[in-house]
């Protein structure tokens, strides 16, 4: 007896729509067992890890800060992801995004800032986050290198100089020796959406983001070569695709959000840079775009669940005792699901009898 | 006693089907379906695509369970649950589409398919003895990606006859060869059947079918329409019991006068795309407007090259190589070379031609984006580029099971048509296609060639690159012929006998046609 893998035939709308539902469903229940293994009433724990963070207005707007991140990011690798071009380094160019743009407001603190900063500095931290995604790109088209090992291994590249610089030029004189930056002035800080949360003007950038690549992905012709370019090369030659400039592309398209993502975390957020100021977000941003099915949308939703889970996680260890590791956990069962889902949903599995000759 | 033994043998089929029937959703692809192939017999499956000719055959090598009926192997009733069953009965089969490992080498490709292991060297061994007795050579150790569509073909067929199988069963075993080396393979296929073997045979080339086979089961709509001696019967009584009704050939315009010269190929010499391949080596050509010029040559000779080049897919080395219409465009990307009217059918309909999981209708923006319309200021208009799948569905006679499905959703030939379709439709000054009916059924391969000529008649240059010398035959104005990336000298259709176009395709008198 043995299992195959068929391939299926066209699949439908709806079908593709509950692959995600049933992978957060399984999720979940799975997560339940695990908390019962760990000590926790199960229903307790989902309740603090899924519900809570949703139930007063201080959790909403938490949720928003830490979905902003990945949604931008989210967006930006869905697009790479979809013309076969796998940066895994979007953590790499979240952190060098902050750099540049907080490196604006360092220069000028405690000088002449004006209305202008703000701009700049998100400007500088879309382009740093670029600057930083073409090196990947560069070696992949001109010299062939896999460009999941060099945008993996730029991470660390980028968490050192985040490092270096915290620790040694930009470190704050007035800081007691703490390896951190001075605190940005207002002018360099973005404003907040309402007094007494965090939420800031970041998340409708996000929001905005997400809705010009929807309309780009599914209604012009750049986001139909994108496509074409992952899912036939041949084809997209055919069709006059140059794949070396779509690939740089969309890798400057992925760091400069993910630049941007990382300003905007930094100048709405922190306030100042910091070692350790993403707690992943770069890589979490992946299993947000999987999980959103490499689509704008869905990654708006995507993101929203696994910043759910970052704040229920929050909620469970303090509340429950649970490890920080077991929101590591779900958010590894969110995209193991995922993809098992979609397997399921391109493929039927069979049940081959032998029967005796 | 011996009289009466050789009496059972003689009748008794070795494999026979009976009633089997297998649905897929509301589809019954084989209803009832009866065949008898005693052994020593050449038994031709004939019908259109999607008749049920794939469904009956994976059934009998075991891919497929029927819903209904039973398979007798000498008589007895015999589950076949999978490959390996059925090679343990002695049934092999070459399949149309490749199932290689292209990182391997022939050898070990061979070996992995053995039911029972057997040490690298003596495979390989085995291998070249198998393949110079049937005149099919090949090199044990090159890696499969670097052969060519013929070779792959014959790593398959070899690698069926080293099971040592009862029953054969070839799926259009000839589409890649030459006239001369198909000839082989029938020498080869009679010294089987001489031996006891039973093949199945399926082709749509029914001259084929005729010389070789002593009887064929039809099949149209998952039925069997009839069983006959095909050797009694013409290609036009065949084609009328597949298709149901008359199919003509294409209908040639003998009275076309080529016009101007539009596209002229001097001495253009391109590296292969990898280092054991072919390439093109000082090819010229001159294509009139209002003429079909055929290009013939066994598969790997340098075809995909030329295409490539002339599509813009690949540059030329200097931009005066290849001249359109007096301008010189061998540096022009394919998106220029369609913006001056020029169209190109791949060889590939699947990953090339057109993409399986797109919808048709962004299968007709990928190839006219740049000159239908489709995108006006980046955006897609998606009403346009389903108005065009309408026009091509409707001219070209494109079966699907809905207004817009997947390409993968459709039959090989109904995708062909298409994707034909969407070049002709587009009216261009000049069309450059590769193997234009590669697997395609009787109907559709008629549809197409008519149109081909059609477009030449309106005053289109047309450039057929073709492995299929019927087809050429049947359509050209001019064949001139593609061996180890040079082209011969055409030769026009009243030059062009079947015997003069093969020995130019086995590289025979190259200097002398030049």
């Amino acid at each position: 007896m043995r299992l195959v893998l068929e391939q299926r035939g066209e699949t439908g709308l709806a079908l593709r729509m509950a692959s995600p539902l049933l992978a957060v469903a399984l999720a979940l229940a799975s997560a339940a067992v695990m908390f019962a293994a760990l000590g926790a009433d199960p229903l307790v724990a989902l309740h603090a890890y899924f519900l809570l963070p949703l139930s007063d207005s201080w959790g909403l707007q938490e949720v928003a800060v830490k979905a902003t991140p990945l949604v931008l990011i989210s967006v930006g690798l869905a697009f790479c992801y979809r013309a076969g071009v796998w940066n895994i380094g979007a953590e790499g160019q979240f952190l060098v995004g902050a750099l540049a743009g907080a490196w604006l407001a360092i220069a000028t603190h405690g000088a002449a800032q004006g209305p202008w900063l703000l701009p700049a500095m998100l400007a500088a931290g879309a382009l740093g986050g670029s600057a930083f995604a073409l090196i990947p790109a560069l070696l992949r088209t001109r010299f062939g290198a896999s460009e999941i090992l060099t945008s993996l291994m730029l991470v660390y590249v980028a968490e050192l100089l985040l490092d270096w610089l915290v620790r040694g030029p930009w470190r704050d004189p007035a800081g007691f020796n703490m390896p951190q930056t001075v605190t940005f002035s207002p002018a360099a800080t973005l404003p907040l959406l309402a007094e007494g949360g965090r939420l800031n003007l970041g998340t409708p950038i996000a929001l905005l983001v997400v809705i010009v690549a929807a309309f780009v992905a599914t209604r012009t012709l750049k986001g139909f070569e994108i496509r074409l370019l992952g899912e036939a090369p041949r084809a997209a030659r055919f069709a006059g695709v140059d794949a070396k400039r779509l690939t740089w592309g969309v890798f400057a398209l992925s760091g400069a959000l993910a630049g941007l993502a990382g300003i905007l975390e930094v100048s709405g957020t922190l306030r100042q840079l910091q070692p350790g100021l993403s707690p992943g977000y770069g890589f979490t941003a992946i299993i947000v775009a999987f999980l959103g099915r490499l689509n704008p949308v869905g990654c708006l939703v995507a993101g929203i669940l696994l910043a759910v889970t970052f704040i229920g996680g929050e909620n469970a260890q303090i509340m429950l005792r649970l490890p920080l590791d077991a929101t590591r956990v779900i958010q590894g069962l969110l995209l193991f699901y995922v993809l098992a889902c979609d397997t399921l949903l391109l493929y039927r599995v069979r049940l081959l009898r032998s029967v005796p000759a | 006693m011996p009289g009466r033994v050789r009496h059972l043998s003689a009748t008794m089929p070795l494999l026979e089907a009976r009633r089997v029937t297998r649905r897929f959703g509301a589809l019954v692809a084989n209803d009832a379906v009866d065949l008898a192939v005693p052994g020593g017999q050449a038994h031709a499956l004939l019908g259109e695509n999607g008749a049920g000719k794939s469904t009956l055959v994976k059934i009998l090598y075991g891919l497929l369970q029927p819903d209904a009926g039973e398979i007798a192997w000498r008589g007895a009733p015999v589950p076949i649950p999978d490959p390996r069953a059925a090679r343990a009965l002695g049934i092999g089969m070459v399949f149309q589409h490749f199932s290689l490992f292209e990182a391997m080498t022939v050898a070990e490709n061979v070996a992995l398919a053995l039911d029972v292991p057997e040490p690298l060297p003596r495979v390989a061994e085995r291998l070249v003895a198998v393949s110079r007795a049937y005149g099919l050579p090949l090199e044990p150790q090159r890696e499969v990606w670097r052969l060519s569509v013929g070779e792959r073909q014959r790593v398959e067929i070899v690698r069926c006859l080293m099971q040592d199988p009862r029953l054969i069963i070839l799926d259009e075993p000839t589409s890649v060869l030459t006239p001369q080396e198909a000839d082989g393979l029938f020498a080869t296929l009679d010294h089987l059947r001489a031996e006891g073997r039973a093949v199945l045979y399926i082709s749509h080339k029914l001259e084929e079918v005729r010389r070789l086979c002593e009887a064929a089961t039809i099949l149209r709509n998952g039925r069997v329409v009839a069983t006959c001696d095909p050797r009694v019967e013409t290609a036009a009584s065949l084609a009328r019991m597949m298709v149901g009704t008359d199919v003509g050939a294409a209908r040639r315009n003998a009275t076309a006068e080529a016009g101007p010269v539009r596209l002229s190929v001097h001495a253009l010499s391109l590296p292969p795309p990898e280092p054991h391949g072919v390439g093109l080596d000082g090819a010229s050509l001159e294509l009139r407007a209002g003429e079909v010029l055929g290009i013939a040559g066994v598969a790997g000779n340098g075809q995909d090259v030329l295409f490539a080049a002339l599509s813009g897919e690949q540059a030329a080395p200097a931009a005066d190589r290849i001249i359109l219409d007096g301008a010189p465009i061998g540096r022009e990307d394919i998106t220029a070379r369609r913006r001056r009217g020029a169209a190109f059918v791949p060889e590939e309909r699947l990953g090339h031609a057109a993409v399986p999981r797109f919808r048709l209708s962004e299968n007709a923006l990928l190839a006219g984006h740049a000159t239908e319309g489709f995108a006006p200021g980046g955006l897609v208009r998606r009403s346009r580029t389903l108005d065009f799948v309408d026009r091509i569905s409707a001219a070209f006679d494109v079966r699907k099971g809905a207004r817009d499905p997947e390409a993968r959703a459709l039959s090989g030939g109904n995708l062909q048509k298409f994707v034909v379709g969407r070049e002709i439709l587009r009216q261009p000054r000049l069309l450059v296609v590769c193997q234009p009916t590669w697997g395609v059924d009787a109907g559709a391969a008629r549809v197409i060639r008519q149109a081909i000529l059609d477009l030449a008649r309106s005053g289109a240059a047309v450039l057929v690159i073709s492995q299929d010398l019927d087809e050429l035959l049947e359509i050209a104005d001019r064949i001139a012929v593609i061996f180890h990336g040079r082209l011969s000298a055409p030769l026009t259709a009243a030059q062009a006998t079947r015997e003069r176009i093969g020995l130019l395709m086995g590289g025979a008198a190259m200097a002398e046609a030049a």
